[in-house]
């Protein structure tokens, strides 16, 4: 009796599983999950292309994706806009990123320019490992990777008294944003390690009520700078600069001079040219965010 | 002042500990945040360092309340308590700085920086709970249930402290301003608990 019922809950689970599989198929197949000390990480495969998830059940939570056939091209428009810096600045020889994800940007920009140092930090081994598995993510002698929190690899970076011409600010995701690495005091440190052209791009939010606090903060620290965001404004692009913003003009031209570059990357540079803002579209008296004021995640 | 009122404000004043205690907890992974990080081992630091000094301060009140108890005794303790809660707002920075530059490793760092900011200050605070059973304890056959109630509104206190100072304080007010609240607020009810009880303790004396 025992066993009928126990082969035919068997079965039945095996019809459920059977079902799930099927379902999930038709739309993406979940090649590795693992639970880290931060995070639930996914990578899943949906056709050609293979995302890195934070989170099962949100849309939102794609933090990186790349095409298995075309590596190089770059999917998502984010990671695009962030060339605008080519614009800005176009020979960075350090680059330091902030927030690895599957490690894309690091690789786009060393294939660009083969011989300059990237410095990636990111404070997730797991992910770092889950970039060099399953999405190519190259590390060598020109590129390190530091699994520390970006705030103390800033705070040690000034200390030894390094430089960057570009840093990147990418350590945000939907669901949570470390609080610390929005602060008016972080981002003196930013400018702080940045050589005397650098520029800091910053993947920020643009659908939030934090969109008003983070450019009233940056400019608070920066002066004028640029926004660049994609017409669906998912995504907006902080681009700033040590020494204030370069001239639109200066940009426009190294658009048409660099577009050919970034074309394998599936980057139209001349398209992100145009997506390049510089309005303040915030208002006056935003509060600004510090160390000591910076609930960040109750303001979303 | 009749003894239900002054059991009354005992719990008050327990409750008031158990809600700064949390409070602070909490603000110190803000405080923290900026030198070592936010990464998981941080509030293992806090979590570690806090537990231990309520663990003296346990002991230490205990052993306090065996000599001459009185509302006089206990109300130094608050007063000393919201002293020594000030640093965290006043010195934390060069504090911090000076850890962050000696000490490379985070872990140890925050765990240094932790001791530092919060030892005395919660072994201080962890003195009230003990103390306050003495206070409130008549007889042997009610400590039990006198031990259990002052648990629980000083434990409901931390909750509350907990909840507001994460879901409410950060979003309306700084850092250094929620801490010297709390320091006020201990210095005023441990005043509250020497003077308001003042006349009580000559009354009874007069009928003596």
């Amino acid at each position: 009796m025992l066993n009928k019922v126990s082969s035919l809950a068997v079965q039945f689970s095996a019809a459920i599983a059977l079902t799930i599989t099927c379902a999930s198929s038709v739309s993406a197949k979940v090649i590795h999950s693992e639970r880290s000390l931060y995070r639930n990480i996914i990578v899943e495969d949906k056709k050609d292309i293979r995302c890195l998830k934070f989170t099962v059940k949100r849309n939102t939570s794609n933090q990186s994706c790349m095409s298995k056939s075309n590596p190089q091209k770059l999917i998502f428009s984010y990671t695009k806009l962030l060339f605008a810096g080519l614009l800005a600045q176009p020979e960075p020889e350090r680059v330091l990123i902030i927030g690895l994800g599957g490690g894309t940007i690091s690789n786009t920009l060393h294939q660009l320019f083969p011989d300059i140092t990237i410095d990636n930090v990111e404070i997730d081994p797991a992910v770092v490992k889950v970039a060099k598995e399953y999405f190519a993510y190259l590390e060598n002698d020109k590129i390190q990777t530091i699994a520390r929190d970006g705030r103390i690899f800033v705070k040690r970076a000034l200390v030894k008294k390094q430089q960057y011409d570009w840093i990147i600010l990418d350590a945000f995701n939907g669901d949570y944003i470390p609080e610390h690495l929005m602060t008016r005091e972080f981002l003196q440190e930013v400018k702080a390690l940045l050589s005397e052209q650098g520029i800091v791009l910053a993947n920020t939010f643009s659908i939030s009520r934090l969109y008003d606090y983070e450019s009233a903060t940056y400019h608070d620290v920066f002066g004028d700078f640029y926004n660049v965001s994609n017409e669906n404004g998912g995504n907006r692009i902080i681009l700033a600069g040590k020494n204030g913003r370069p001239a639109r003009a200066t940009m426009t031209t190294r658009a048409s001079q660099l577009k050919a570059m970034l074309t394998p990357f599936g980057v139209d540079l001349e398209h992100v040219n145009r997506q390049i803002s510089e309005r303040k579209d915030w208002p006056e008296n935003t509060r600004i965010l510090t160390d000591q004021y910076s609930p960040a995640n109750l303001l979303k | 002042m009749p003894a239900s009122a002054i059991n009354l404000l005992v719990y008050l004043l327990a409750f008031t500990s158990g809600f700064s205690i949390m409070g602070i907890e909490l603000l110190a992974g803000r405080i923290l945040a900026p030198y070592f990080g936010s990464s998981v081992h941080i509030w293992g630091s806090i979590i570690t360092v806090f537990m231990l000094s309520l663990s003296i301060g346990y002991l230490l009140g205990g052993k306090y309340s065996t000599h001459n108890a009185s509302l006089t005794r206990y109300g130094t303790i608050f007063i000393i308590a919201g002293i020594t809660v000030t640093p965290v707002a006043l010195f934390a920075e060069p504090i911090m700085e000076f850890i962050f530059t000696a000490i490379e490793d985070s872990r140890y760092g925050s765990l240094l920086a932790s001791m530092a900011l919060f030892f005395i200050p919660t072994i201080i605070l962890g003195m009230i709970s003990p103390y306050s059973v003495r206070l409130l304890v008549t007889s042997k056959e009610e400590s039990g249930q006198v031990a259990g109630k002052l648990y629980f509104v000083s434990t409901l206190g931390s909750a509350l402290g907990t909840i507001m100072t994460s879901f409410y304080f950060v979003l309306w007010f700084e850092v250094n301003a929620i801490i010297l609240s709390y320091c006020t607020i201990l210095v005023v009810l441990g005043l509250c608990a020497i003077f308001l009880t003042k006349p009580l303790n000559q009354l009874e004396r007069a009928h003596a």
